[in-house]
């Protein structure tokens, strides 16, 4: 196992040193200038403000500075958009609200997704598991900013249950997006939990459960509902690389001040060093998610053997 | 009765004898591993509803350009913001015409003195949505079908090598597609689409720059289960080539495997293309995808809801059509994968 999660490890340095190599070449290479207005500028000026964000420097210089910075944790500068903050600090000054509605999204939809499954696995081929089947196939086809838009619409604007959008309501600003949000899990984990529930529910120690007397509900709850749900870890990383790509639509279109909503006006605007430094810090939280996402799936299921059986 | 059997008339009965030869004779007809995906498939109704309603798609999003009397990009600026009008359905008090005007419903062609009918309105800039929504369903699905080719050329070929040869080069290329499936899709699209001019060609190569280590791995997975069986080793000791055992004997048993696969790419790739157009990322107008479409939909919900409906719900319907034609194949082609 400790061989396994260090050899995990070193994967997860050297992806994350090529991303961020590729991202500083790339934003080096992107069409047009941070420098707000800079054509306006004379040569003069436009020497002074580059030289204040260290890029008169030659290009080897300002990588290993990037890349020694980011060893600190330090992202670097933002440029235009919020002129000399520190893109770390922006980064976790947006993290709250983005985190809320992630988290929220997430154990709303793997719940009731959980839910689903079980139900429909028990009720086999009935009426209650081919809509359960129909909700999961929605909630994977329908697009985050389709679903939103029509939550906002509907719930926002005609019905006014809850904020159409902005962060200033608390935890009522937080329904509409995280619901958005939880349509993938729920859709992920309801099919997931259906076919693991009926593979667990045909094995030998259910028939004993039930010859010796165990009532549905106590066979659901207690016996099969705990295999099914080890393999569900699986699952967990790509259900938050889903939260994730959505949060970036559903933080605008409900216009939540979090970090997707940050990134996309960043793009806009070409605030490279925001684009670079949120660039990292997703690839960084989706990369430990995986990872520990893996090892977990190992330590909880001793069946699986990551290593190949050599731990 | 053992009596009133001689009392039977003599012809009644007739000797037959039991051919030993013939115990063994098949007598279904045989049915080829297609033939017989292919009637699993048919059994399967969502599927079929599926495969059909998309080639009502792709077949309007070809005819319904040429059908409507109006250019996709032609603006006619007086003609801006209308609602869906169609006549005959008008009598049923739905796509009618009428719109809420400062809060009162009216019937805004007659106000705006429009003579002609827009199907599915217009938009902002007097624009006909129905060549519009049809256009840009026709460059949604060119740049999924166009990704998911390239993602199922490049992949298998690699997860082919990778698997058939082995070795060190399997294990450097393996090495290689754990780094690339490390980083974030997410991450590399839009990175890709940042440095390249914005248009299809861009969002095209964004997709597949690293789209295609999932079906390398699926692919890779599949020869190394099939090249260590025993009819390979026959072939081979027969004296067969690489390319013979790789193509008569290795590419029949991968290829279902490798349509499942599509078939469920393409759908990443057109929500990929539509939500990279509603962040910004997408086509620059005039030319319009549905994910721009929605985008520009979004922006007038509140007014104008009929703009971003249609494109919307084509999106969604092209998406759970894809979604259950990939189930259904995937029971059909493989029933020991089926969930």
């Amino acid at each position: 196992m400790a061989r396994y999660i260090g050899k995990r490890l070193i994967y997860m340095v050297i992806t994350l040193a090529l991303i961020a190599t590729f991202t500083f070449f790339l934003m080096k290479i992107l069409p047009g200038s941070p420098i707000a207005s800079a054509d306006k500028l004379s040569p003069e000026q436009r020497a002074v403000v580059e030289a204040r964000y260290g890029l008169d420097e030659p290009l080897p210089v300002q990588y290993f500075d990037y890349m020694f910075g980011l060893l600190k944790g330090d992202l670097g500068i933002s440029i235009n958009q919020f002129k000399g903050a520190n893109v770390t600090d922006l980064i976790i000054s947006r993290m709250g609200p983005s985190a809320q509605i992630g988290f929220q999204g997430m154990v709303l939809g793997t719940i009731l997704g959980i839910l689903l499954g079980m139900i429909a696995a028990l009720r086999q081929n009935s009426w209650i598991d081919y809509s359960s089947t129909l909700v999961a196939i929605i909630g994977i086809s329908i697009p985050s900013f389709v679903f939103a838009s029509l939550l906002q619409y509907w719930f926002g604007l005609k019905l006014e249950w809850f904020p159409v959008a902005l962060w200033k309501d608390g935890f009522m600003s937080s329904v509409l997006p995280s619901i958005a949000l939880a349509m993938f899990p729920l859709a992920t984990a309801a099919r997931f939990i259906r076919t693991e529930m009926i593979e667990v529910l045909g094995s030998d120690y259910i028939t004993l459960a039930k010859a010796k007397g165990a009532s549905g509900s106590e066979i659901a709850f207690k016996h099969a509902i705990r295999n099914a749900l080890i393999p569900l870890i699986t699952v967990l990383g790509p259900m938050a690389v889903g939260i994730l790509t959505g949060s970036l639509v559903v933080e605008q279109i409900f216009a939540i001040p979090g970090i997707g909503e940050q990134f996309v006006k960043s793009i806009m605007v070409n605030d490279f060093s925001i684009i670079m430094g949120t660039t990292i810090f997703f690839s960084v939280f989706l990369i430990i998610v995986i990872l520990i996402v893996d090892i977990l799936y190992g330590v909880i299921d001793p069946r699986i053997r990551l290593s190949g059986g050599k731990n | 009765m053992t009596q009133n059997l001689e009392k039977l008339p003599k012809g009644s009965f007739e000797r037959i004898t039991v051919d030993t030869k013939q115990a063994e004779r098949i007598t279904k007809p045989s049915v080829s591993f297609w033939q017989d995906a292919w009637m699993r498939l048919k059994k399967n109704k969502g599927a079929i509803v599926s495969i059909i309603l998309f080639g009502l798609i792709v077949i309007m999003s070809f005819v319904g350009p040429m059908i409507s009397p109006y250019e996709p990009n032609a603006q006619t600026i007086t003609h801006a913001n209308l609602p869906p009008k169609i006549p005959g359905i008008e009598k049923l008090g739905i796509m009618d015409g009428t719109g809420s005007l400062g809060g009162k419903e009216v019937d805004l062609y007659d106000m705006k003195n429009v003579e002609v009918n827009y199907w599915f309105g217009t938009d902002g800039l007097g624009r006909d949505m129905f060549s519009r929504v049809w256009k840009g369903t026709q460059v949604s699905l060119f740049i999924a079908f166009v990704a998911a080719a390239i993602d199922m050329f490049i992949g298998v070929i690699y997860g082919g090598i990778s698997g058939y040869f082995g070795g060190r080069i399997d294990d450097i290329m393996q090495r290689v597609v754990e780094i690339l499936t490390g980083i974030p899709n997410l991450v590399v699209v839009i990175l890709f689409i940042l440095i390249m001019d914005p248009g299809i060609l861009a969002i095209i190569i964004a997709l597949t720059i690293t789209g295609w280590t999932g079906m390398s791995r699926v692919v890779r997975g599949q020869v190394l289960k099939y090249k260590s069986q025993e009819f390979v080793l026959a072939s081979r000791t027969l004296g067969a080539s690489d390319s013979r055992i790789i193509w008569k004997h290795l590419m029949p048993n991968v290829l279902g495997i490798i349509i499942i696969n599509t078939m469920f790419t393409i759908p990443g790739a057109i929500f990929f293309e539509a939500f990279l157009s509603f962040i910004g990322l997408g086509l620059q107008a005039p030319d319009a995808s549905l994910g721009t479409l929605i985008n520009d939909g979004y922006k007038l919900l509140q007014y104008q809801p009929h703009i971003l409906a249609f494109p919307a719900v084509l999106l969604s319907i092209i998406m759970i059509c894809f979604n259950l034609i990939g189930d259904g194949l995937r029971d059909a082609l493989d029933p020991k994968m089926k969930d």
